[in-house]
């Protein structure tokens, strides 16, 4: 598809550190993840309790969306036109296999309604929306690797037919221990060419700055 | 009673998650949901594991979590009559 | 100038039957596939659609000998396979996969590790059976999947990336899911009832569905169905409740309506989510009413097929497809008073009526829902 759009912002969460444009903004000591997450939450002077009862992937995507939108979609107001558009690759299994250990012994039966909750994936992109009341377009995909030229295609049709103002794309992946968040926002100006080829510059975190 | 109910406030604490609330920071009276600590309906029913996995209590009505939910003063209450663990 | 965008083949692989006919000939007979069920964990009886494993694997044996297919895996195979046949695959056609915990029952067994439950596995293990060459689409998006496959392959191929698609969307019953929706004591202790004044909850269901999606107008015969419109809008509002208001839902068919140009007369039919619980069924009410489509003709197949959950989506367009071929209503079983506060329409006796228009949604956890138009080609 011909597209003319934008990026206008990248950030990328990944072995407990965080990178806004490409800059490193934060970083902590190897700790495990639920502990680098709420540090990240204190740096950055972010104030919503609910953020403690998330699972681990919608505590990630939750932060860099966090980071991403900060400046374009104020908590409370309605921003109904940014679609939001993740994927990843271990789906929710992360907290699919903490809920299937509560149901493995049947003498020790106790599933847990507020962990079964987040045994889906698109559970995470709910909470991003319900933060920034983003009453948009929204989908949740999996893919083995990052599928760039499918989120690029994706994010102009959203454009291209009027279903959204502004795409927040992102790859949220996260399992056991190893994590890496990458969400980018799509704009129909600006100065950084939505294509290909900077998407994967982007991913790898070889752009150098935005 | 008094020690159920401090039993109650750091279990509260810890299943619901509730970053940066302590136990001195909960009122036997404070209403649980809306205005108090502010759960909702995913917590109700993490109670309802709650009274089942510590005290034996099989809530079949969740209708009935309304009244026993109202505080810690009431869940205490209901657990002391129907524990059965 | 959009491309149009028709789905000219479908196929479904249900407790009711493993074709669309014998599924459609079911419905007008008012047969239901939930039974009472033993086996899924220590939850003592409880009632769902689940389809019979021995005639499943007659089915299968007629064509694989292959061992080495989960339960799943062979109901996505059969709802596939005979859309395949008649269809040449390119490197422009897309494979789409719904589901919402594909291969999970994996898990119970503590010799699988976890990783064989990732479901891009399951993806690539389907599409290298048929032969696709794109890589797999996994949509994951809860109980709004089957039909929001539909949605992306539409834009996708509008979008030029391929010429056409197949989409599969398939979700079985297990311990998992089961104990899941008990412990948000969201079971309905008999067959779900959506819509009625006695609903008490979901009824779990399993089912596998397919359809091919074309934008060759030489492809688009009559009965082809064509897809005018979508939208799939959040609620925003809670991760495990419906929006009190329909918010999303509302916006959805908002959408939908907004893209294919049609007044809310011109839809003749809704194919509803209607789980059963009440806030859904209630919600539903709500947004219909909004749109002013009190009037309009609305069932839930839900009394017929439990919730099958990333699947329903897709089989629920299926059989609307056929409702929309035959220019006859069905029953909206499990109905027998009103349950919402808002008046809408719902289906009482197996009518026949044009249907040239119809509309389908779905609602899910993470506040997703989403809204599908279609338009029959005559």
């Amino acid at each position: 598809m011909e597209s003319s759009n934008y990026i206008s912002k990248y950030c990328i969460i990944e072995e407990h550190s965080v990178f806004v444009n490409g800059r490193k903004q934060f970083a902590s000591e190897p700790v495990p993840f639920t502990e680098f997450a709420k540090a990240v939450y204190k740096d950055f002077g972010m104030d919503y309790p609910k953020f403690f009862k998330m699972d681990s992937l919608s505590k990630l995507a939750f932060l860099t969306a966090e980071i991403i939108l900060e400046d374009i979609a104020k908590p409370g107001e309605e921003n109904n036109n940014i679609a939001l558009v993740f994927a990843n690759r271990s789906s929710s299994l992360d907290t699919d296999a903490k809920y299937q250990d509560s149901i493995q012994d049947k003498k020790d039966y106790f599933p847990s309604p507020a962990v079964f909750v987040y045994t889906l994936p698109n559970i995470c992109i709910g909470e991003v929306s319900i933060r920034h009341q983003l009453k948009s377009e929204s989908a949740f995909f999996v893919f083995d690797e990052f599928p760039s030229e499918f989120m690029k295609n994706y994010a102009d049709v959203l454009l291209a037919t009027g279903k959204a103002e502004k795409v927040v794309c992102g790859w949220t992946e996260l399992y056991r221990e190893k994590y890496r968040s990458v969400m980018y926002l799509v704009e129909k100006q600006g100065k950084t060419e939505h294509n290909k080829e900077i998407i994967n510059q982007i991913y790898t975190n070889s752009l150098w700055t935005l | 009673m008094d020690a159920l109910k401090q039993e109650l406030k750091s279990k509260i604490i810890e299943v619901l998650n509730l970053e940066d609330v302590a136990v001195e920071d909960i009122n036997d009276n404070d209403a649980l949901f809306g205005d108090g600590l502010g759960l909702d309906s995913i917590d109700a029913l993490e109670l309802i594991v709650l009274l089942d996995k510590e005290y034996g209590i099989k809530l079949t009505d969740p209708k009935e979590g309304k009244t026993i939910f109202q505080s810690i003063e009431t869940m205490a209450a209901y657990i002391t009559a129907n524990r059965t663990k | 100038m959009m491309k149009n965008v028709y789905i000219t083949n479908t196929n479904c692989i249900t407790p009711l039957g493993f074709d669309v006919d014998s599924n459609w000939e079911a419905l007008l007979q008012g047969i239901s596939g939930i039974e009472k069920q033993n086996g899924f964990g220590p939850l003592e009886s409880f009632y769902a659609s689940v389809i019979d494993t021995h005639k499943l694997e007659a089915s299968f044996e007629q064509i694989s000998s292959g061992e080495g297919f989960t339960k799943l895996e062979k109901m996505l195979i059969l709802a596939l396979k005979p859309l395949i046949n008649n269809t040449i695959i390119t490197n422009r056609t897309a494979f789409l996969f719904s589901t919402t915990k594909g291969n999970i029952r994996l898990l119970e067994d503590g010799n699988n590790t976890v990783e064989a439950a990732y479901l891009s596995a399951l993806a690539k293990k389907i599409s290298t059976y048929f032969g696709f060459t794109t890589e797999p689409i996994v949509v994951s998006n809860a109980c709004v999947s089957g039909i929001l496959a539909i949605a992306i392959a539409k834009r996708m191929i509008q979008a030029g990336m391929y010429d056409n698609a197949f989409v599969v969307a398939a979700d079985e019953v297990s311990e998992f899911v089961v104990s899941g929706f008990n412990s948000f004591q969201a079971m309905s202790p008999e067959p779900c009832k959506p819509y009625d004044k006695e609903r008490t909850g979901v009824t779990l269901g399993e089912a596998a569905a397919a359809v091919y999606i074309s934008s060759d107008e030489k492809e688009a015969v009559a009965n082809s169905m064509k897809i005018i419109g979508d939208g799939a809008v959040n609620d925003a509002n809670h991760i495990s409740g419906p929006s009190r208001t329909g918010e999303g839902l509302y916006r959805s068919i908002a959408s939908a309506m907004s893209e294919a140009k049609i007044e809310k007369g011109k839809i003749d039919y809704i194919s509803a989510h209607g789980t059963a619980t009440l806030f859904n069924d209630e919600m539903e009410a709500i947004a219909f009413n909004r749109l002013s489509l009190e009037n309009t003709p609305v069932n839930s197949l839900k009394g017929y097929y439990g919730h099958t959950l990333g699947a329903s989506g897709l089989l629920e367009t299926v059989l609307a497809i056929e409702s929309a071929r035959r220019n006859q209503l069905i029953v909206s079983k499990g109905y027998n008073q009103s349950g919402v506060t808002q008046p809408i329409r719902i289906i009482t006796a197996n009518n026949s009526q044009e249907i040239n228009c119809f509309l389908k949604t779905a609602s899910g956890f993470g506040g997703c829902n989403t809204a599908v138009l279609f338009e029959k080609v005559n």
